[in-house]
């Protein structure tokens, strides 16, 4: 009897747990099912097609993707998107660690006023971040060109026309970018700082370890899920700038990225509305590029 | 206790100085937003020297930005109705008088905040609880779909988004904005790590005085991820006012924009006036820093939280 009733016990829980669990799930997953997994699976599907604006368009097989090795407006965004990745997120995670341990150990108001002050550009918007930057890139009127110029620093002579230039475009960008990229990263190891293990610390000064040595021995290496969580989510940010590239540049002086590209394929091409099957596809293989370093970076951080 | 040495006590002393500029440097763009704001015309266009501190504080970048363009201070509409109208518009209950965009624009970015917040925590404090409690088939599926999805970017499923609103009929309004950001499942990742502290013994607890699902759930688990929901609340508050791109995409009138799309629109078309620009810049980016401070600790802890625990 008690052999006979333990199984079936443990069906009638297992359907209550079933009926409870996806009962639970059921608000979130209409929402995550509606509007994240069913787009993802119709993206797939629109790349294979020379859908437009107006007509859902048909089946062309690959052709989008061939087709995207050749056209050089495309390649030259994508290398514009690996600049910014290659020099932003190692920047980002290297400033963000240095100055989260020279602040982790402060007293509460002054940690947080430091933590909030590198925050702030996250908070304030893309969008009154790169017009307040616009008039401090300004060739005119900019407080930059003011600064280091002959009656600030004297370090340029005349005025550099800082995002009319294709020289020094994309590094603003990036500068911009880097503003506010590194906030959340500093909250993060702060964070992580404050809960490494204190006793493995006190061990190594015991024996006469020197505070670099307990940096790169003992903290590092139990910070490494953190790092990795930075790394993805500066990597991922990296790769998704838009707002500044579209409110400063529109894509001009060397400074298109694909994020940008797919919008204004998909938007802002005249010459037929909207590229939408094309857009797709390299919505595809960007989000592919992203799946590749996101797989790297975990791998990386496994071996250590 | 060690003792510091002289080498590593200049130190110190130098990465505080160099802390204290960065400081400055990251704080003086909204310095530059606020003062600019209250600038005159002449202050702004001064070319010669720079204008650190307005000479004289002035609100006629407010009144321009106010006067620039106009619409209903309130549009309260029947949902979906425009499924049934003959011109495919939507009907009203109420409308309200004409207003200053702006002030619509702010109305529009805090109630598609505010909704998007209580959507978002309501479904994911549940999903969370569900993924870190519930022993249901497909759980591990499930979780491991979050995860892969929370790595994508948003922007990718942009075309398909679109189309799919428009054949719901809901482009052109916050809706298209506010469902995206709920369906993003960074929520449930945070709210599972949040719930896994849930001691068993106490759901178990509860069974067993007879408590049902909903009553462990509502006077059980909630008190307990309490601090997970303010931090999710806030983080999605400050990231659904700014996704400027979801916005730019999905909405498509005067009466639909949020404030940092408006302030968008304005700078493509008068990208000369810079004091108008600076007060939309700092009726765009107030609010939210305000509301940012006030909660700013149950958010660094909610999101380093989710991040230690992942």
């Amino acid at each position: 009897m008690a052999r006979q009733s333990k199984p079936t016990m443990s069906r009638a829980l297992q359907r209550r747990e079933n009926i409870a669990g996806y009962l639970f799930m059921l608000p979130s997953l209409i929402f995550f099912l509606g509007f994240v997994v069913i787009p993802m699976v119709i993206c797939i599907f629109i790349s294979l097609t020379d859908a437009n604006m107006n007509s859902s368009g048909q089946f062309v097989g690959l052709s989008n993707f061939i087709r995207l090795w050749t056209d050089s407006a495309f390649l030259e965004a994508l290398k514009n998107t690996f600049v910014i990745v290659i020099v932003s997120v190692p920047t980002v995670c290297a400033f963000s660690l240095w100055v989260s341990s020279a602040i982790y150990r402060m007293k509460g108001p002054v940690l947080s006023a430091f933590r909030c002050i590198f925050y702030l550009p996250v908070v304030t918007g893309s969008v009154a971040v790169t017009v307040v930057w616009a008039w401090i890139y300004n060739n005119y009127y900019g407080v930059l060109n003011y600064i280091i110029g002959p009656k600030g620093l004297g370090l340029i002579e005349g005025r550099i026309n800082w995002l009319g230039d294709p020289k020094y475009a994309l590094g603003c960008i990036i500068l911009i970018l880097f503003t506010t990229s590194v906030g959340q990263p500093i909250v993060l190891y702060v964070s992580a700082l404050g809960n490494v293990d204190t006793t493995l610390i006190e061990a190594a000064q015991v024996d006469g370890a020197t505070d670099f040595q307990v940096f790169w021995k003992v903290k590092w290496p139990q910070m490494m899920p953190t790092t990795l969580y930075i790394l993805v989510i500066t990597t991922i940010n990296s790769f998704q700038c838009f707002a500044l590239i579209q409110l400063l540049t529109k894509g001009g002086q060397g400074t298109n990225t694909v994020m940008y590209h797919i919008y204004w394929t998909a938007f802002k091409l005249t010459e037929q509305a909207g590229h939408f099957g094309y857009a797709n596809a390299m919505g595809v293989v960007l989000a592919i590029f992203i799946g590749i370093l996101s797989a790297i970076q975990f791998k990386l951080a496994k071996e250590k | 206790m060690k003792i510091q040495s002289g080498n590593s006590r200049a130190y110190r002393f130098v990465s505080i100085i160099i802390l204290v500029i960065l400081a400055f440097l990251f704080a003086f763009p909204l310095y530059w937003i606020i003062t600019g704001a209250f600038k005159s015309g002449a202050d702004i266009n001064e070319t010669t020297k720079v204008v650190w501190w307005p000479s004289q504080w002035v609100g006629d970048n407010f009144a321009a930005l106010f006067k620039k363009r106009s619409a209903p201070l309130w549009e309260l509409a029947v949902p979906f109705s425009n499924w049934f109208t003959q011109d495919g518009r939507l009907l009203y209950w109420s409308v309200g008088p004409a207003a200053p965009a702006a002030f619509r624009w702010l109305i529009n970015a805090v109630f598609m905040a505010v909704a998007a917040m209580l959507l978002t925590c309501g479904t994911a404090a549940m999903a969370g609880y569900a993924l870190a409690k519930k022993r249901f088939n497909g759980r591990a599926i499930l979780f491991s779909l979050i995860v892969c999805a929370m790595a994508l970017p948003k922007q990718v499923i942009l075309i398909p988004l679109l189309k799919e609103m428009s054949s719901l009929k809901l482009y052109g309004s916050l809706w298209a904005v506010i469902f995206p950001t709920v369906g993003w499942p960074f929520g449930v990742f945070l709210m599972k790590q949040f719930s896994e502290s849930i001691p068993g013994e106490i759901l178990e607890a509860a069974r067993i005085d007879g408590a049902s699902e909903l009553k462990t759930f509502s006077t059980v688990v909630m008190p307990m991820i309490k601090p997970g929901i303010g931090a999710l609340a806030i983080f999605t508050f400050i990231n659904c006012w700014n996704d400027y791109f979801m916005q730019l995409v999905m909405l498509d009138s005067n009466s639909v924009y949020t404030i940092p799309l408006g302030i968008a629109t304005l700078q493509a078309e008068t990208s000369t006036d810079t004091g108008l620009l600076m007060a939309g810049a700092a009726l765009a980016s107030v609010p939210i820093i305000t509301v940012f401070l006030i909660f700013q600790k149950y958010f660094t802890q909610g999101i380093a939280m989710g991040a230690v625990k992942g």
